[in-house]
C-alpha cells in the first residue's frame, strides 16, 4: 500500500469511529480530493463532516481550534507545510496553550496535517521543511510519518491523542510504498543514523548501498515524534554505535540534529563522531538540480558516513 | 477552598432581583472590583497588568442579559473581568486568579486576560479567538447555542478578524461579534488606527451590522437582544458596533488622553446614567463593596501558585 493510501484509509476509519469528527481544508472536495489527494473520496463519503475552506490558514485552524473546544475531534489540512507559518498564532498563542493557561479544564483534540519538503521544483515558498519553528512549543505535540513505518497508524494515534498535533507528511513521500521490512536493526552498527520524514528514505536508501558496497553496517532509526522527543528511543538508538549522524530535510541549525546532540550529550553519551546532515541555509532554489544540490540526499549521507571512517 | 464562595453565582449576578437592580448590581460590582484591583496595583499587593474596562461595564451586562448563559459562548479579550463577572458572577474566582492564587478561575495560570470558567474564554491575543468562536459556534448550532466574541476598535487592524467574518458567513455560524469602541487602542487614537466605518465592517461579508452608540445598560439591551434573537432563529451571524468610553487608562497608569477629554466622557459614565433608575441605590451599593471585601480577604488567604 502507498503512503497516500494508508493515510486515507486511516481518515475513513477515524472517521467511521466517530461520526462527528470533522475534516477541513483547501479543496478538500470531490472529485479534486485535496492537492495530494489524501482526502479523495472523504467529502463524498461523509459530506457533513468535510469542510472545503477559503485560502485561510490561520482562520481554518481556528474554526477547527474552536469546534474541538467544543468537544470534536479535527482534522486539519494545510494545503503545503510552508504555509504553517500563517497558522502561527492559532497553533502556538492559543491551540498549544488552551489547555494548560485554563488549568486543564479544556483539551483540543486538533490534528493539523501538512506535507513538507522540496525535491519537485516548487521553490523557495512551496518546497520548505519547516517544522523545527514548531518543535519546542509546550503544548504541542509535532510527529512525521516516515514510509517504513506505518503512516496510517500514527495518524490514528494523533487523532487519538485528544490534544494538538501537528502532523508532518511529505510531498514525494505520497506516492512511496510503505515498506516496514526495509529498516535493518544491529546489535552494535558501524553507524547509526536518526532521522525523520522524507529523507528517511534517503537514509535507507544509503545503509543498503553501504552494506552492499562496503560491508558497512549503518541502522537508520527514523523518530516519529519530534516534539516532545522522544528521549529514549534518541538515547538507546545513539548508545549503539560510536558513530551518530543526524539527517533531516531543513536547514541544519537550531534544527533536530542539535535537539539530537543535546539530548544524548547530556545523558552522558559522547560518539566518538557526531554529525549532523541537513540542507544549506538558503531558501530552496526552484532550479532543479540547484534544489537537489542544497537538499540532502542519498550521495551525500553515503559519502558522509564514509569519510568518518 | 471555601464552598460557599464557589456557589455564589446566582446570588452576586442578581438572578432574583429585577432587572433594574440586576443592571445596577451588575455595573457596580464590576466598577468596584476593578477600582479595588488598581488600588491593590497601587499598594504592590498585585503584580502583572490588568485591563479595566471602566465606562464600558453596561456592554458586558446587556449583553450577558440577552445571551441564554447555560448555552451560549462567550469570547473574550484583554479587557475581559466585565464580560467574566457578568458572565458568571465568579468574583472571589477572579480575584485569586489575578492575584495569583491556586484557587483562581485557572489556578494562578491565566491571570488577567487569560480566563475560562463554564462557556467562557479569554485570549490576551487580539482577535486571537475569533476564528475559535466560529468554529465552536458550528459545532454548537444544533443545540440552539450561539457564540459571542468581543473585540475592540484596536482589533479591527488584525486579519484574523476578517478571516473569522468571511467563514461566520460562508459556513453559516451563529455568531455575534461586539466591536467595544472605546475610540483609542491604547494610546492610539481611533482615527490613526482603522480605516473606513466600523459599523459597516462586515457587511461586504453578507453579514448584518448594526449600530449602538450609549453606555446606557437598558438602551444597549433593547438594541441587542433582537440581534441574538435573529442570530438564534436565522443561524446566522450578525455584527454589532457598540460606541462606548474609555473612563481609565489603557493598563494601570498610561492614559496619554487630555484630562478635559476624559472628563467630558464621565458624563456618559454608565453608572452615573443608571443610579437615579434603582429605587435604592445605596443599598445595591454597600452589598458590593460587602461582597468585595469578603470574596478578597478571603482570596488574599488563599495559598499562592507556583509549579510544584
Amino acid at each position: 500500500m502507498r503512503v497516500v493510501e494508508e493515510l486515507r484509509d486511516s481518515l475513513f476509519s477515524i472517521m467511521q469511529r466517530d461520526p462527528k469528527t470533522i475534516v477541513l481544508g483547501e479543496d478538500l472536495l470531490d472529485p479534486y480530493g485535496g492537492a495530494f489527494k489524501v482526502t479523495q473520496g472523504l467529502s463524498d463519503a461523509y459530506p457533513d463532516n468535510v469542510i472545503t475552506t477559503p485560502i485561510s490558514e490561520a482562520g481554518l485552524v481556528g474554526v477547527g481550534l474552536g469546534m474541538a473546544l467544543r468537544g470534536r475531534t479535527v482534522l486539519a489540512e494545510i494545503m503545503f507545510g510552508d504555509f504553517l507559518t500563517l497558522t502561527t498564532d492559532q497553533l502556538v498563542n492559543h491551540a498549544a496553550k488552551v489547555k494548560w493557561m485554563f488549568n486543564d479544564a479544556v483539551d483540543a483534540s486538533l490534528v493539523v496535517r501538512t506535507p513538507m519538503g522540496g525535491g519537485r521544483g516548487y521553490g523557495p515558498t512551496h518546497s520548505q521543511s519547516i517544522e523545527k519553528h514548531f518543535c519546542g512549543v509546550p503544548g504541542l505535540t509535532v510527529m512525521a510519518v516516515n514510509q517504513f513505518q506505518s503512516p496510517g497508524e500514527l495518524l490514528k494515534q494523533a487523532a487519538g491523542l485528544g490534544s494538538p498535533v501537528l502532523f508532518i507528511e511529505n510531498k514525494i513521500m505520497y506516492s512511496k510504498l510503505v515498506e516496514p521490512d526495509r529498516l535493518v536493526s544491529y546489535d552494535r552498527p558501524d553507524a547509526v543514523i536518526l532521522t525523520y520524514g522524507g529523507v528517511t528514505e534517503f537514509c535507507v536508501q544509503s545503509a543498503e548501498r553501504l552494506l552492499e558496497d562496503e560491508e558497512i553496517t549503518v541502522e537508520v532509526v527514523p523518530v516519529q515524534h519530534l516534539s516532545p522527543m522522544p528521549g529514549d528511543l534518541i538515547r538507546a538508538a545513539a548508545s549503539k554505535s560510536d558513530r551518530v549522524f543526524t539527517v533531516e530535510e531543513g536547514s541544519e541549525s537550531w534544527g533536530f540534529g542539535a535537539a539530537v546532540a543535546e539530548e544524548i550529550l547530556s545523558a552522558g553519551i559522547a560518539p566518538r563522531h557526531f554529525q549532523s546532515i541537513a540542507a544549506d541555509p538558503t531558501a530552496i532554489p526552484s532550479a532543479r538540480n540547484w534544489e537537489l544540490e542544497i537538499l540532502p540526499s542519498v550521495d551525500k549521507i553515503e559519502r558522509a558516513v564514509l569519510a568518518s571512517f | 477552598m471555601n464552598e460557599i464562595l464557589q456557589n455564589i453565582d446566582a446570588e452576586v449576578l442578581g438572578a432574583e432581583l429585577p432587572r433594574t437592580d440586576r443592571f445596577y448590581r451588575q455595573l457596580v460590582l464590576i466598577r468596584r472590583f476593578e477600582q479595588k484591583l488598581l488600588e491593590l496595583f497601587t499598594n504592590n499587593l498585585l503584580a502583572g497588568t490588568t485591563h479595566t474596562s471602566m465606562g464600558q461595564e453596561a456592554n458586558a451586562v446587556a449583553i450577558m442579559e440577552a445571551l441564554e448563559l447555560d448555552k451560549d459562548m462567550v469570547w473574550s479579550n484583554h479587557r475581559c473581568h466585565g464580560h467574566f463577572l457578568s458572565y458568571c458572577g465568579q468574583s472571589y474566582r477572579l480575584f485569586a486568579e489575578i492575584l495569583g492564587r491556586r484557587t483562581g478561575a485557572c489556578g494562578g495560570r491565566g491571570g488577567s486576560q487569560h480566563l475560562h470558567w463554564r462557556n467562557f474564554y479569554s485570549s490576551g491575543i487580539q482577535g486571537g479567538f475569533a476564528a475559535a468562536a466560529v468554529g465552536a459556534a458550528l459545532a454548537e448550532k444544533d443545540k440552539g447555542a450561539i457564540s459571542c466574541i468581543f473585540m475592540g476598535d484596536g482589533t479591527m487592524g488584525e486579519g484574523a478578524v476578517y478571516e473569522a467574518l468571511n467563514f461566520a458567513s460562508l459556513l453559516s455560524a451563529p455568531v455575534l461579534f461586539v466591536v467595544e469602541d472605546n475610540g483609542i487602542a491604547q494610546t492610539t487614537p481611533k482615527e490613526l488606527g482603522v480605516a473606513g466605518s466600523i459599523t459597516d465592517r462586515a457587511k461586504a461579508f453578507g453579514i448584518d451590522c448594526h449600530h449602538i452608540a450609549s453606555t446606557d445598560a437598558d438602551d444597549i439591551y433593547k438594541g441587542v437582544a433582537p440581534i441574538v434573537d435573529q442570530i438564534r432563529s436565522s443561524g446566522r451571524p450578525a455584527w454589532l458596533h457598540l460606541e462606548t468610553v474609555r473612563l481609565g487608562p489603557h493598563s494601570k497608569g498610561d492614559d496619554t488622553r487630555d484630562e478635559t477629554y476624559v472628563a467630558e466622557l464621565q458624563k456618559r459614565d454608565p453608572l452615573v446614567l443608571y443610579r437615579d433608575r434603582v429605587s435604592d441605590p445605596d443599598a445595591l451599593e454597600q452589598w458590593c463593596d460587602d461582597h468585595i471585601a469578603e470574596v478578597l480577604e478571603v482570596a488574599l488567604k488563599d495559598e499562592v501558585a507556583c509549579a510544584s
